[in-house]
């Protein structure tokens, strides 16, 4: 087991996007790097092995939180702490403030990036421990067999994988409707929240469908959702520097106590944010009170396939979901 | 002594400001000229034989400069962990190292070592190895031994016990390793109101060492240097040249700095002589650094258990009857007697009036484990307290009561063995359970016990646990020289505690010198220090404060003869203070310090330390003749009266709210009280108590070692899946108190410290997560959100009451 020793590889600094997508099409076996906190995690195992790293870090056009008309722009490279702490985001997109402040812990949260939060690879231990598994390119899935130590594991859309989407930030940036802005050398695209994560069945060894010379450049936050209800909440062993068990992030338009629109999105469920969309059919239209809250709560778990370890996921989906529509 | 000078005051001890500013030098920071990196081959196998190992690639590569294995190092004793094996016993036992330029050559060369591996068996189950031709972990035959007392064997409970149970709810319990019992058993069990029996497991968990046990060693002269981290000093050195086939006088060990050991740096361990072998091949200097992932596999962990309790009560809370079972998984090599520990230390702390306690370890493929703060102790705490908790519950008594009526006092016997009961020098739990109780205002505060904030509610707990705290017969070493400075010797680690320094200042409040006067001299053998027991199981405020008394009195002695001889009069005519000797009746005559030493430096023989005593250790003799003619020496071994055993105790109170439907609790608030003799050094102690507290909250509800039973593959191998508590888990503020009783059998009334401390806090938290819960559920450490979930639910539980190294 080759553990925490990084080897060399070539380094390059592009300043602008437009110089990091060249790179990044040129270099043979390159990867581009931002924050790091999944990057070099990979590196130190000897798990993945680059010979090139395109750090994108230094391309300040990809930074910063910028409001317009349409709604807030935020660039890929924003850290987790200037989202956590930006006062348009904490007033008016306020989920995913609270989403950001509850990843990993302070430093990590000062290192790493939007883009990166969003990108990153799945955290089944087996996967990261560098195995043969199917997301790697093997012929098995550790996690599920009789005896797979899987209490972190997904409750829906297993496919030969039963990894899960190990973001906080994810299922916030799905409720806000936001849209995810991809650059390559063919010009610039933009992807809804929902299509830019994908399971298993579509593609075992990506959780996003960016593509070899693709990087996520922004993203694009409607302003229909700009002062709605929110809700977010996480729930890990340890209050800091750990994955969810189950994370829920909400946005909800309520108008005289009545659900007019909702958009409800639970974590580390399922490979992508679940976007509960029976439950939203099912809020939309009630009043908001914990009549609502339990057949919200009681439809969110509707169709789990639990593993050995993992069975306590479907109470704790039902319950954050039931808060969600109850508390925001 | 009734009013101290140094005792129970707060000092700032010499190597405070290096560590906060960074220029301490632990054993990463040091370089020899021409130092290589070595780099370790570890096993990616649970168990499996190496049939061959073909480097001659890796040899050959740019940098490379060697390469040990199992074959460059002699073996140690059958059982024990080996530095190098060729039959690896879990993933990440060390093979091999490389010796190359850099770091990244020798990994770069390791990635190319092929290495034919026959696998074989293995196993994380005790009980797996204890079914009659059930896989065992290691493939010498052995399954069973452990530190001391238990030679490695081989122990197969029959069919017929597995058969009488249901697997993997109950424990068969076959035929115990050992076992003891006093009193009449059955016959108490029938006297009692209220009986339990439950089956538990407590798992496994790290020591977390923030600093991993990186070494640097070299030969020079004849010598071998080692720079090394560890908790102890003087008493890892003769191990190390055991280990390394020397003479401990051809050992230079240099461990003036220890980030960390809890138990695992408590002695040399087997990866410590890896870059000593390796400078002996290459003739270089050798650094070898352990990464976070190797320090998980090297570092040690806790021993599990899995165990099935029955205990009883009287209507008045009195324990009556107590009959255990442990079965404690090692890890893959010999470990220590925690399953010992737990069954001797329910007799004391809760006193049955019978008990009968049966135990067996059993190795399986998991990394080596070793003693953790309280082991065995601690565990004991976690299983037990929260069943005293549900007796009270029953019998409708207050939980600090039902304990003070079973806790021991001054002379109440230690032990559990029937002809080996001892008195204890000195127990003030009690005292400490109502100091604690006064502080937390539980009488008051229990009342919020179960109240509601939503789905959010209140529990309080309190909780309360032990470890033996000292040992005599280890040697004190002082040089008082002609400028005045007592240097104070001592084989003390650093071991984070500040008791190289606490336990020094008896010295000088004997003699009364003024702490600028004192020079610690310690953290490299190279500084003449007496043999001094090692920094493990809370023994350093008894045992040092003994030496250093010993050797004070030695030189206080001294000073009066000197003194008399040169100003008349009898030595008893004579007092100490203010860096002089004087006459009682006419302070103004008198001889100073400085002076003093000079005059014994004139005199020779005993007074500088040219004449010895007979009954000192040989490394005190060798440290004390090095010594000789610079000074008047104090010097001895403390032979003071030791009957009992020092007792160590804790007390912890904790409220939480509890959410019940994520399973996530917040500690709102936490004091905890330690029974730790007269308080020595109060900053330091509080130190002490929060630590330990902090790491009962991470035994209690985060912290467990996970395998894959199909594959071995270790679940966690960092720190963020490890989940030692955080600061953000904790609450900003704790309170800490002591007892401050002295213990008769201490000449300043001090004894152990650190080790209780856990499993008080860790307890205590169990028990107010149950209090929460509105009862008692979980027989198991640690308490994990989906367990709490999934009771809440009314759903199953996905784990057997005696599954084992799972999540």
């Amino acid at each position: 087991m080759s553990r925490d020793m990084m080897p060399t590889f070539e380094l390059y600094q592009p300043d602008s996007l437009e110089g990091a997508l060249k790179l990044s099409k040129d270099v043979e076996k390159s990867w581009l790097v931002a924050g790091g906190q999944d990057s070099y995690d990979w590196f130190k195992d000897r798990a993945k092995r680059p010979e090139a790293l395109i750090d994108i870090s230094g391309i300040t056009a990809l930074k910063g939180i910028r409001e317009s008309e349409a709604g807030l722009e935020v660039g890929a490279l924003t850290t987790l702490t200037e989202i956590a702490e930006s006062e348009v985001v904490k007033s008016k997109y306020t989920v995913l403030a609270r989403a950001a402040a509850r990843v990993a812990s302070p430093q990590i949260r000062n290192a790493a990036t939007l883009g990166g939060n969003l990108c990153q690879d799945a955290r089944c231990w087996y996967y990261r421990a560098g195995v043969d598994c199917y997301r790697a390119g093997g012929n098995t899935c550790y996690a599920d067999t009789p005896q797979g130590q899987n209490r972190e594991h997904c409750l829906f859309g297993a496919a030969r994988c039963i990894a899960v989407s190990p973001s906080d930030v994810a299922p916030a940036v799905v409720a806000l409707e936001a849209a995810i802005v991809i650059a390559s050398d063919a010009g610039t695209r933009e992807v809804p929240a929902e299509e830019f994560f994908i399971g298993p069945a579509v593609d075992i060894t990506r959780m996003t469908i960016l593509k070899p010379g693709e990087v996520v450049t922004a993203v694009r936050f409607p302003k229909k959702w700009a002062g709605a209800k929110f809700y977010f909440e996480k729930v890990a062993d340890r209050a800091t520097w750990d994955f969810a068990l189950v994370n829920v992030a909400s946005a909800m338009i309520i108008e005289e106590g009545t659900i007019k629109e909702a958009r409800i999105v639970c974590g580390a469920v399922e490979c992508v944010p679940r976007r509960l969309k029976s439950v939203e059919q099912a809020v939309i239209g009630q009043p908001q009170n914990e009549d609502t809250a339990l057949i919200a709560g009681r439809t969110a778990s509707q169709g789990a396939t639990p593993v050995q370890y993992n069975g306590y996921k479907i109470p704790l989906m039902e319950n954050l979901v039931r808060r969600a529509v109850r508390d925001s | 002594m009734s009013t101290f000078k140094h005792i129970g005051k707060d000092f700032i001890p010499h190597d405070v400001v290096a560590k906060v500013t960074g220029t301490a030098k632990y054993a990463e920071d040091f370089r020899a000229d021409g130092m290589v990196f070595c780099k370790l081959l570890t096993s990616p196998m649970p168990h499996a034989r190496v049939k061959n190992i073909d480097a001659a690639e890796a040899l050959k590569m740019e940098g490379v400069l060697g390469m040990i294995t199992a074959d460059d190092i002699p073996a140690g004793p059958p059982g024990f962990a080996p530095s190098l094996t060729r039959e690896p016993m879990y993933v990440g036992e060390p093979i091999l190292a490389v010796a190359a330029l850099s770091e990244q050559a020798a990994e770069d060369a390791i990635e190319r070592i092929k290495i034919d591996y026959e696998p074989l068996p293995f196993t994380f189950d005790p009980l797996e190895s204890l079914f009659p031709g059930g896989k065992d972990a290691r493939g010498d035959g052995f399954n069973t031994g452990t530190l001391a007392g238990l030679p490695p064997g081989k122990i197969k409970w029959t069919a017929a016990d597995f058969a009488r149970v249901k697997t993997g709810d109950e424990l068969p319990m076959g035929k115990p390793a050992e076992e003891w019992n006093y009193g009449d058993v059955e016959a108490q069990f029938k006297q009692c109101k209220v009986v339990y029996e439950e089956r538990f497991v407590t798992a496994s968990l790290a020591h977390h060492s923030m600093e991993p046990r990186t070494c640097m060693a070299y030969w020079q002269n004849g010598k071998c240097f080692v720079h090394a981290s560890l908790q102890s000093q003087s008493f890892a050195l003769p191990p190390l040249a055991q280990m390394l086939g020397v003479k401990p006088e051809e050992v230079v060990l240099i461990a003036e700095y220890c980030g960390g050991g809890f138990g695992s740096k408590g002695s040399a361990y087997p990866s410590m002589v890896i870059p000593a072998y390796m400078s002996k091949k290459l003739g270089k200097p050798v650094m070898m650094r352990i990464s976070r992932a190797e320090e998980y596999y090297l570092g040690s962990a806790r021993n599990a258990f899995q165990g099935n309790i029955k205990i009883g009560f009287d209507a008045s809370g009195k324990l009556l009857a107590a009959d255990v079972y442990v079965v404690q998984d090692s890890g893959a090599h010999i470990s220590f007697w925690d399953y010992r520990a737990f069954g001797d230390a329910l007799a004391l702390v809760y006193q049955p009036k019978a008990m009968r306690w049966r135990g067996v370890p059993i190795f399986c493929n998991a990394p080596t484990r070793t003693a953790q703060r309280g082991p065995g102790q601690n565990q004991l705490a976690c299983i037990m307290e929260p069943l005293v908790d549900r007796a009270a519950r029953e019998l409708k008594l207050d939980r600090v009561e039902i304990r003070k009526r079973n806790n021991p006092v001054n002379g109440s016997l230690a032990g559990g063995d029937e002809g080996k009961r001892g008195p204890v020098t000195s127990a003030y739990i009690k005292e400490a359970l109502d100091k604690g109780r006064a502080r937390f205002n539980w009488d008051e505060r229990k009342k919020k016990s179960g109240q509601k904030n939503g789905p959010r509610v209140t529990g309080i707990g309190v909780g309360q646990a032990f470890h033996p705290a000292g040992f005599a017969g280890f040697d004190g070493l002082l040089c008082l020289k002609p400028d005045g400075k007592l240097h104070i010797h001592t084989g003390v680690g650093n071991l984070g505690t500040f008791s190289h320094s606490g336990t020094a200042r008896i010295a000088a409040e004997v003699l009364k010198v003024d702490w600028e006067n004192c020079v610690i001299e310690r953290g490299d053998s190279r500084k003449n220090l007496p043999w001094n027991i090692g920094q493990f199981g809370s023994n350093t405020s008894y045992t040092m404060t003994r030496t250093n008394f010993v050797a004070a009195q030695d030189m206080l002695a001294k000073l009066k003869e000197i003194a008399a001889q040169d100003l008349g009069g009898k030595p008893d005519d004579y007092d100490v203070d203010g860096a002089k000797v004087f006459v009682k009746a006419n302070p103004s005559k008198s001889l100073s310090y400085g002076d003093a030493a000079k005059r014994a430096i004139a005199l020779g023989g005993r007074f500088d330390g040219h004449e010895l005593p007979k009954d000192i250790n040989p490394m005190t003799q060798a440290s004390a003749t090095a010594l000789a003619g610079q000074g008047l020496i104090g010097v001895a071994k403390d032979n003071l009266p030791w009957s009992g055993q020092p007792a160590a105790f804790a007390a912890c109170f904790i409220e939480i709210e509890l959410d019940l439907e994520t399973g996530m609790h917040r500690i709102v608030d936490l004091v905890s009280v330690a029974d730790c003799g007269t308080v020595i050094h109060p900053m330091g102690l509080a130190t002490q108590i929060k630590g330990g507290a902090v790491q009962g909250v991470g035994m209690a509800t985060l912290e467990r070692l996970v395998f894959d039973p199909q594959n071995g593959l270790p679940a966690n191998v960092g720190f963020h899946q490890q989940k030692p508590p955080s600061y953000l888990d904790l609450p900003t503020e704790m309170f800490t108190d002591a007892v401050d009783k002295a213990d008769p059998s201490n000449p300043v009334g001090a004894k152990g410290v650190g080790e209780p401390l856990l499993g008080a806090s860790a307890s205590a938290l169990l028990c107010a997560i149950s209090d929460a819960m509105g009862g008692h559920v979980f027989n198991r450490t640690p308490v994990l959100p989906d367990m709490i979930v999934n009771q809440m639910a009314g759903r199953p539980q996905p784990r057997k009451p005696l599954s084992i190294n799972t999540q």
